[in-house]
């Protein structure tokens, strides 16, 4: 009989994949009432080729069939689908979790209600600042307001745990206590994301990612929380400082976790929405389950990594390279060093290779005319014409949120 | 003062327990991932044989005797009991009334 401690460990088995996802992000549509500056999937406008109710509820099928526990709904913003309420429903129906994110808009008392009446829902609302100035200024006019307004209907309706999606960016990064009040006020429960250079991201990595001070100060911060504030695994590249953060500390990229985008594409994240990282479409032949388990791009990543440029550093066992989409969209080779890397290697890198133009999104679905939302130009700077345009969105989350490691660890 | 001093609870294998009505297993070749809907949080089983164990509690008149059935050994009980603590503090089992 096998010892139940004596196993590979969780995260080499995490590494190789899993027949089935154990959770993933699906974004429902491109349509979005905002123009979030760092949107990771470029988000704005419908997409005609959008799936269907129909089609959606296939997929939900598919879902349960292969026992994926939950999945983290985003957008765009999901709950402008007609059928939003609708397919959440279908899928707590059909043993499919929900936790969607949303920027509060259709938040109302009694949407409030029947969301805290389930425990087969959960909502995250993003916010970028704990102030309206700082939030406005990512996520556009109103949206501070907005998002508050969901989160007092949320804490009335007595929905204990909601969660506040933060994306810590170089302007927010002073208000982590803030962020944790607002929280804590609400009842809700605090969720700190990294800002990916993914979507409209890519347009604003440099002026609003964290500075290597601000990254060390957010660390010790996030070890000093502990459990208490949630980062969706996040930050892992942060693990380099020494002691890592609650979680897996694990790319899960096509391994545990992938997107499917509102078009049915499979992606290997939420992060990584481009062609290099395009699995297939849940409307092929044997739909999502045979592009999880038969794509060429989902078994190359399951195949053992080498630390590339990375391999000699000591903290490589710790960080495991950083993110792939950062690196993707930041110009880095995939097995090199992520741009944060806190070693300071990344900015070497990029030091390295400027002049040559990163890898553009393969999606633009950003308003074609900004909404009358001028954001400041300190940090809605559009890139030069040779950059292409970005995909988007930073309010998102990260599929891995949520492990816990279990017995034997 | 550190936790760590104080002595462990234990694990009580002598009497009866089941799997949260919230928590949703889903079998894997490393044993098994567990979901709690309640507490919205994800555990590992890390291996099969523990997988064993923790179905077969809610038929078995303790933990000990859910172990037992399932082929474990006097001299692996203690790997189990601590595995099956760690599953009752974050919930995923619970205490059943005997029947």
């Amino acid at each position: 009989m096998t010892h139940p401690l004596g196993t590979l460990p969780l995260v080499e088995q995490f590494a190789y994949g899993l027949d089935a996802p154990i959770c993933l992000t699906w974004e429902l549509t491109y349509a979005c009432n905002l123009s979030c500056v760092h949107c990771l999937s470029s988000s704005g406008r419908r997409d005609p080729r959008e799936l269907t109710t129909a089609e959606c509820r296939a997929v939900i099928d598919e879902l349960e069939r292969m026992q994926v526990f939950y999945v983290n709904i985003g957008g765009g913003e999901p709950t402008v689908r007609p059928d939003f309420w609708d397919l959440v429903d279908y899928a707590t129906a059909h043993h499919v979790g929900v936790k969607f994110s949303t920027n509060g808009v259709k938040i109302d008392a009694a949407v409030a209600r029947r969301l805290a009446a389930s425990d087969y829902v959960d909502v995250q609302i993003s916010l970028d600042g704990a102030t309206a100035e700082v939030n406005d200024a990512v996520r556009g006019p109103g949206s501070y307001a907005t998002a508050l307004r969901a989160m007092r209907h949320l804490a009335g309706a007595g929905f204990q745990g909601f969660k506040i999606s933060v994306v810590v960016t170089r302007q927010n990064v002073s208000q982590l206590d803030d962020f944790k009040a607002i929280a804590d006020r609400f009842g809700a429960q605090l969720r700190l994301t990294r800002l990916r250079p993914s979507g409209r991201g890519a347009d604003v990595w440099d002026e609003l990612h964290p500075t290597a001070g601000q990254q060390r100060q957010l660390y010790d911060w996030l070890v000093a929380r502990g459990e208490q504030v949630l980062t969706g695994d996040s930050f892992f590249h942060l693990a380099a400082y020494g002691q890592a953060l609650p979680g897996l500390n694990l790319c899960g990229a096509g391994r545990v976790v992938c997107l499917i985008d509102p078009v049915g594409d499979v992606y290997a994240c939420p992060f990584a929405i481009h062609d290099s990282f395009l699995a297939g479409n849940v409307r092929g032949p044997g739909g999502f389950a045979t592009v999880w388990r038969e794509s060429e791009l989902f078994a190359g990543l399951r195949r053992p990594q080498t630390g590339g440029a990375c391999q000699s550093c000591s903290a490589y066992d710790s960080c495991r390279g950083g993110c792939m989409a950062a690196k993707f969209f930041t110009g880095l080779p995939l097995d090199g060093p992520d741009p944060e890397c806190v070693k300071g290697h990344g900015e070497r890198a990029l030091t390295a290779t400027a002049g040559a133009a990163p890898p553009r999104p393969s999606g633009d679905h950003s308003h074609r005319i900004r909404p009358a939302d001028p954001v400041p130009v300190s940090i809605g700077v559009r890139p030069p014409a040779g950059r292409g345009l970005p995909p988007d969105r930073a309010c998102d989350e990260n599929p891995l949120a949520g492990f816990s490691l279990g017995p034997g660890d | 003062m550190s936790t760590e001093t104080l002595p462990r609870a234990g694990f009580d294998l002598d009497r009866p327990w089941r799997l949260h009505p919230k928590v949703s297993v889903r079998p894997e070749r490393f044993g098994a991932l567990l979901y709690h809907f309640g507490t919205r949080r994800l555990s590992f089983l890390k291996s099969p044989a523990l997988l064993t164990v923790v179905r077969s509690l809610v038929d078995a008149p303790s933990a000990r005797e859910a172990c037992r059935s399932a082929g474990v050994t006097e001299a692996e009980l203690p790997a189990y009991a601590a595995a099956l603590e760690t599953l009752a503090s974050s919930q995923m089992i619970c205490a059943r009334v005997s029947s």
